[in-house]
């Protein structure tokens, strides 16, 4: 197979990739982990390649709101050549502010031309939460964040809401929310909202789904809460390579202790994997190198929402948040104030029926008395 | 609400309400029932039985003989339902890790596989007995809401527990959290409710071997 035919239009990947000289053989391999990314049945990745190579470079437009840039570190710092690199052949990035040369009115230009170019078939990926206590939080060339997301997607294809930010809020929305910091789901009501959350999101799922979009120029299957399943499906603890120590209960109980050398699970340490729904410990971090349970330290659930106001990171799942001992203390005098208190009744009680008893003579029981 | 903020309520506020509520209506029925006193046997004891007391709060705890043959379901349905909960709640990891958090006390547990089982167990009991107070017309005459209540408040902490540690539903968090609620919602109507027995077991026990030791009944 012919996988850069020389009919494919100019702006095709596969195009763009024989000009790049990008040998077969590696595009090859790429299409093959990208279908095994996407969970897509073996021998795949044929139909991927032949999908991808004659698909034209997709217009991406991608928007930052209240972030730390943390999710395009993530997609970027990735070790070249890799996935994710090779990516950034396949989509033509028009508008993203750590990443693009231009600046300024030419920045914001060429988020215009993008969209006026491809009118209803660019992709919208948005990182960060969008402040609405007040406009003036968070503003780019003058114009809320609000207004541009509004502008942007009104003619996108569809919007990639990536890392927790831009998915639930994330950082910027745990309590007590100052700047009144919404998902990106709660302003764009039509059109496709995919979430890839992580704090940051791992840079294969991020390229995964947009692999997915391009391959097939639809989105992946999306979970209940707009995640695609096939990264989000199980939770980190189901794939755990310690959960065969959680199942024997044998837990490390500080980190530098018998059981944390030994690998034991780290549960008791505040481990969150049980409630964390993300790829981690199987697609992994830096390469497929490790993450964080491999590197010793239990999962934080950035990829929940909320995950900032979950209580104390080190404290077992399992363990209530804040027990106050002020609640209890009250609790205590409360109910023993209350039980006096039904003493006082009943000793009343008591009291009140010895004062109304009549005491019975023989006389009382003669049966002519009335007589 | 969602099934995180549910889990975060849960976990926190959730939490202290029905351990306050737990504390308050523990000592509110603490003083009634003792307050309430008894008045003093002025009869003289008719045979000397030191300790019977004590030895009934053990004793009551095996069925009388021939009992478990004439009716099995209750016997061994309350036994394995008994024992399974208590197992359940004090010997499996994360239940432990709860209760060291409050109590700062911690000891070995065992193996999830095992604690799933005895779960298990616990459940299919707790069914059964069910079916036979439902299906027997004598219980079901004696039973009422009270019951069926207490029953309900120990079925569903087991049960959402269940479905959680075997991901039987979608969403682990929210079976979690209403894992967690089902719990709370046992411990604060613990004290208003037949479940009350968990703790007024002992006295209650011993007052009635003392009364029979007086009495010259075998306890
Ligand atoms: S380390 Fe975390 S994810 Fe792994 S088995 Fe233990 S609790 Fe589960």
């Amino acid at each position: 197979m012919d996988l850069f035919p020389a009919g494919l239009g100019h702006d095709s990947v596969g195009a763009e990739l024989a000009r790049r000289g990008v040998p077969r053989r590696e595009f090859l391999s790429f299409c093959a982990s990208l279908a095994a990314l996407m969970a897509l049945p073996a021998g795949s990745e044929a139909a991927v390649a032949a999908a991808v190579s004659a698909a034209r470079r997709q217009s991406v437009i991608w928007l930052s709101f209240q972030e730390c840039t943390g999710c395009a570190e993530s997609l970027t710092r990735s070790h070249s050549p890799s996935l994710e690199n090779l990516l950034f052949d396949l989509i033509s990035l028009d508008y993203q502010h750590t990443l693009q040369a231009a600046s300024g009115e030419a920045a914001e230009a060429a988020r215009m031309a993008a969209m006026r170019e491809n009118q209803g078939k660019y992709l919208v990926i948005v990182d960060g939460s969008v402040p609405l206590a007040n406009p003036g939080y968070c503003t780019i060339a003058g114009m809320s964040v609000a207004d541009i997301l509004r502008e942007t997607v009104a003619n996108a294809m569809a919007v990639v809401a990536v890392g927790s930010c831009a998915a639930y809020g994330g950082l910027p929305a745990a309590q007590p929310n100052p700047t009144g910091a919404v998902p990106i789901s709660s302003l764009v009501m039509d059109k496709p909202v995919v979430n890839v959350p992580g704090c940051p999101p791992i840079p294969t799922v991020i390229t995964g789904v947009l692999a997915y979009f391009l391959t097939f120029g639809r989105l992946p299957e999306l979970d209940a809460q707009g995640r695609p399943k096939a990264f989000y499906g199980e939770t980190i603890h189901d794939r755990c390579y310690r959960r065969p120590f959680y199942d024997q209960g044998k837990f490390a109980e500080s980190f530098d202790d018998e059981g944390a050398r030994k690998g034991w699970c780290l549960f008791k340490l505040g481990c969150r994997g049980p409630i964390t729904y993300n790829a981690c410990a199987t697609t992994k971090w830096n390469g497929g190198v490790s993450f964080p349970i491999q590197s010793g330290h239990g999962c934080l659930g950035c990829s929940e929402a909320k995950f900032w106001d979950m209580g104390p990171f080190y404290q077992p799942l399992s363990t209530p948040t804040a027990t106050s001992r002020m609640n209890l203390a009250g609790a205590a005098v409360a109910g023993a104030a209350a039980g006096l208190a039904v003493l006082a009744a009943n000793l009343g009680k008591k009291s009140a029926a010895q004062a109304a008893h009549e005491p019975i003579g023989v006389a009382d029981l003669v049966k002519d008395k009335a007589k | 609400m969602s099934a995180n903020e549910l889990l975060i309520w849960a976990r926190g506020s959730g939490f202290n309400l029905a351990l306050a509520l737990l504390v308050v209506g523990l000592l509110l029925r603490g003083f009634e029932i003792f307050s309430l006193g008894r008045k003093t046997d002025l009869a003289p004891a008719r045979a000397r039985s030191p300790g019977s007391g004590w030895k009934t709060v053990f004793s009551r705890t095996l069925p009388p003989l021939g009992l478990v043959a004439r009716s099995p379901t209750t016997y061994l349905g309350g036994y394995v339902f008994h024992v399974s909960l208590f197992l359940v709640i004090f010997f499996y990891p994360p239940h432990i890790a709860f209760l060291h958090a409050l109590t700062g006390a911690t000891w070995p547990a065992l193996a999830t596989p095992v604690v799933d089982g005895i779960a298990a167990m616990g459940l299919a009991a707790l069914v059964a007995l069910l079916v036979s107070r439902i299906g027997n017309p004598v219980k079901r005459f004696l039973s009422g809401f009270a019951d069926y209540l207490a029953w309900t408040l120990a079925f569903l902490p087991m049960l959402t527990g269940y479905l959680a540690y075997h991901h039987l539903t979608p969403d682990y968090s929210l079976t979690l959290g209403l894992h967690i609620l089902s719990a709370e919602l046992m411990l604060a109507l613990l004290p208003f409710t037949r479940l009350f027995h968990a703790v007024s077991l002992i006295a209650a026990r011993w007052y009635t071997g003392e009364n029979f030791g007086r009495k010259g009944v075998a306890t």
